[in-house]
């Protein structure tokens, strides 16, 4: 039993990380009509910067909880502003395209100069060791991780369903022009809204640098399941990625005690009998 | 909404014409290629993404259907060609059949599977079966995992045609390319490729039409995966291996590229963007990992700045369809 339920905390861990990358990927999807490829290598950056700041700088994992998300979100605007924002009006394979090409730069840049084995991050004092909870030992770093990708999710959930700008956002989504008339700068807010889900995309990148070591390729087969959990889920609902992200997680976690074969596939399978039984998605809007 | 490809240019019979001309060109530059001195491993290997190119894009050119997965028929026949030759020691006719059959029973079923969505839920899906396919070929015995099947025997086609001399090999590889090229050519100006490139302009319109625009993209992604696997099958014979590279979604990313460097929906651009491609892979080897920033480069570059490819700025300058 102690395995299963190690295999269980391993499964929402990398649940947590699906959530918070595909919900980042169903906000840009909705306001730039783009699938962002370089979702995982942005993501990596994330967990690099963390360790450039930890190593270069000797500023501690707090403070890259906060400072890599906000320099990756940065960065992201960044490319919005010079590339992204010229394929408005094309058809919305070019932005997966480009998407695709930024993201073989930014990993081979990283290839050049570290290689493709991972480099260690430490794992912060105040979350070292471990709580027995009578039926399981949890490593707390493992817990928080949990804990907090939850939190994440659910205010980024709150700001776009629940508060003002989100109502904003949402209108934008729906009809740019009109909400334009309203006075509302939306090239700003599309700007604002690729960097928060590259932000999110940071943030799951920090998490993940003491559990999985930081490398430059961490992102490049992630960002492939994560796509298979945004089909199966469906890119209209943020709570619907959100679920559908620590589910995928926890039933390959469940499956790697079960069956550690299926473990790489269990996704990929899951995702072939969405599509069979119900073509739209779990969510059920049309694309 | 910009549509994928230029389609101010019309299809008349004297631009058929000139295709045919080029075509001859073509056929008779590539043929002379054993005389001039030019390293014929590299044509051949050339000519085998050219056909793989050629196969994707009848699928995003004309179906407007983006396969981010096309790899899969590629490593798929690789590996099942590779196996009937050196395991069952069948002649090359049939080894290469083997592997168009399996490339074609490959593309029954994801076709089946992918077909139910559209636009980039099309691309994400192609992408996450093939890597689907990546993970059960690194597991499955049969493709040595890491290692790969290698060594595999070249033979006598026919009986007669031994494909162990570069050679003979390289105008077996060169026909088969032609055909290939030959058959997509056709495919495209039947009525079937007419009625694949209304859907492309205006699905809902074909809809009203009567015409089950479902059952063409399916068939389109058939034809295009068979073929996918012709080129696999040829590769075999070339790299004499098959291994995971060819199943990898790198490999997929590489034969979007050479198509969007061509020019998406141009008969000939596929070929020149896979022999611009290869040629820079080869030139630029010894760069290491700086080969994938330039590649992304150039996808950053084509989509920004340089949308209809080589070919499809050429063509778009004279006015016609090449």
């Amino acid at each position: 039993m102690q395995a299963l339920y190690a295999q269980l905390l391993v499964g929402l861990i990398n649940g947590s990380f699906y959530a918070l990358l595909s919900l980042g990927l169903a906000v840009i999807f909705g306001m730039l009509n783009i699938i962002n490829f370089a979702h995982g290598a942005l993501y990596m950056m994330g967990a690099f910067v963390a360790y450039f700041l930890l190593n270069i700088g000797g500023i501690s994992y707090w403070w890259a909880l906060l400072l890599a998300p906000v320099i990756v979100g940065i960065f992201g605007m960044i490319l919005e502003r010079t590339m992204l924002q010229w394929l408005t009006g094309l058809d919305h394979l070019y932005g997966l395209l480009l998407t695709f090409g930024i993201a073989l730069i930014v990993q081979g840049v990283f290839q050049n100069y570290f290689g493709s084995s991972g480099l260690p991050y430490a794992i912060p004092d105040q979350l070292k060791g471990g709580m027995n909870l009578g039926f399981m030992f949890l490593p707390v770093y493992r817990g928080w991780v949990v804990i907090f990708s939850l939190v994440v999710c659910l205010a980024t959930w709150f700001l776009i369903e629940k508060t003002r700008l989100g109502a904003y956002l949402r209108a934008a989504t729906e009809n740019p022009t009109l909400v334009r008339a309203f006075g509302i700068n939306v090239p700003r807010m599309i700007t604002l809204t690729y960097g928060l889900g590259v932000g999110l995309a940071a943030l799951a990148g920090v998490l993940s640098a003491p559990i999985n070591q930081v490398r430059p390729l961490m992102g490049a087969d992630l960002i492939i399941v994560v796509f298979a959990v945004v089909v199966i889920g469906g890119m209209g609902s943020i709570m619907g990625s959100i679920i559908t992200g620590f589910a995928l997680g926890v039933i390959e976690g469940l499956t790697k005690y079960f069956y550690p074969e299926a473990s790489n596939t269990v996704v990929f399978v899951l995702m072939v009998l969405v599509l069979l039984v119900k073509p739209t998605g779990l969510t059920g809007r049309a694309a | 909404m910009t549509a994928l490809t230029d389609d101010t240019l019309r299809v008349t019979p004297r631009a058929m014409r000139d295709e045919m001309v080029l075509f001859a060109v073509m056929a008779l530059l590539l043929a002379a290629v054993p005389f001039t001195g030019v390293y014929p491993f590299f044509v051949m290997q050339a000519l085998c993404f050219a056909l793989l190119a050629c196969a994707f894009n009848l699928l995003i050119g004309y179906g407007g259907l983006l396969s981010f997965g096309h790899a899969m028929f590629l490593g798929t026949a690789g590996y099942c060609s590779a196996h009937a030759l050196k395991v069952w020691a069948l002649p090359p006719e049939l080894g290469i059949l083997v592997g168009i059959v399996a490339a074609f029973a490959l593309s029954l079923v994801t076709g089946y599977i992918s077909i139910r969505r559209q636009g980039i839920y099309f691309s994400m899906i192609t992408l996450a079966l093939s890597q689907l396919l990546y993970f059960i070929y690194l597991q499955a015995p049969f493709t040595h995992g890491e290692d790969g099947i290698q060594g595999i025997p070249q033979g006598h086609m026919f009986g007669v045609l031994d494909l162990s001399k570069p050679t003979m090999l390289y105008y077996v590889v060169l026909v088969g390319f032609l055909a290939g090229f030959l058959l997509i050519y056709r495919i495209i100006n039947s009525p079937f490729g007419e009625v694949l490139k209304s859907i492309r302009e205006n699905e809902p319109r074909a809809i009203s039409l009567g015409y089950r625009t479902d059952q063409y993209k399916f068939l389109a992604f058939v034809l295009s995966g068979t073929l996918a696997g012709f080129a696999g099958a040829l590769k075999v014979f070339v790299a004499q291996n098959a291994s995971l590279t060819d199943v990898h979604w790198s490999m997929s990313g590489e034969v979007v590229l050479m198509t969007l460097v061509g020019g998406l929906g141009t008969i000939f651009g596929p070929v020149v963007g896979a022999f611009v491609i290869i040629a820079m892979q080869q030139y630029l080897a010894g760069f290491g990992q700086w080969v994938t920033v330039i590649q992304g480069s150039i996808f950053v570059i084509c989509v920004l700045t340089f949308r209809r490819g080589v070919i499809g700025e050429i063509a778009h300058y004279f006015r016609r369809s090449f």
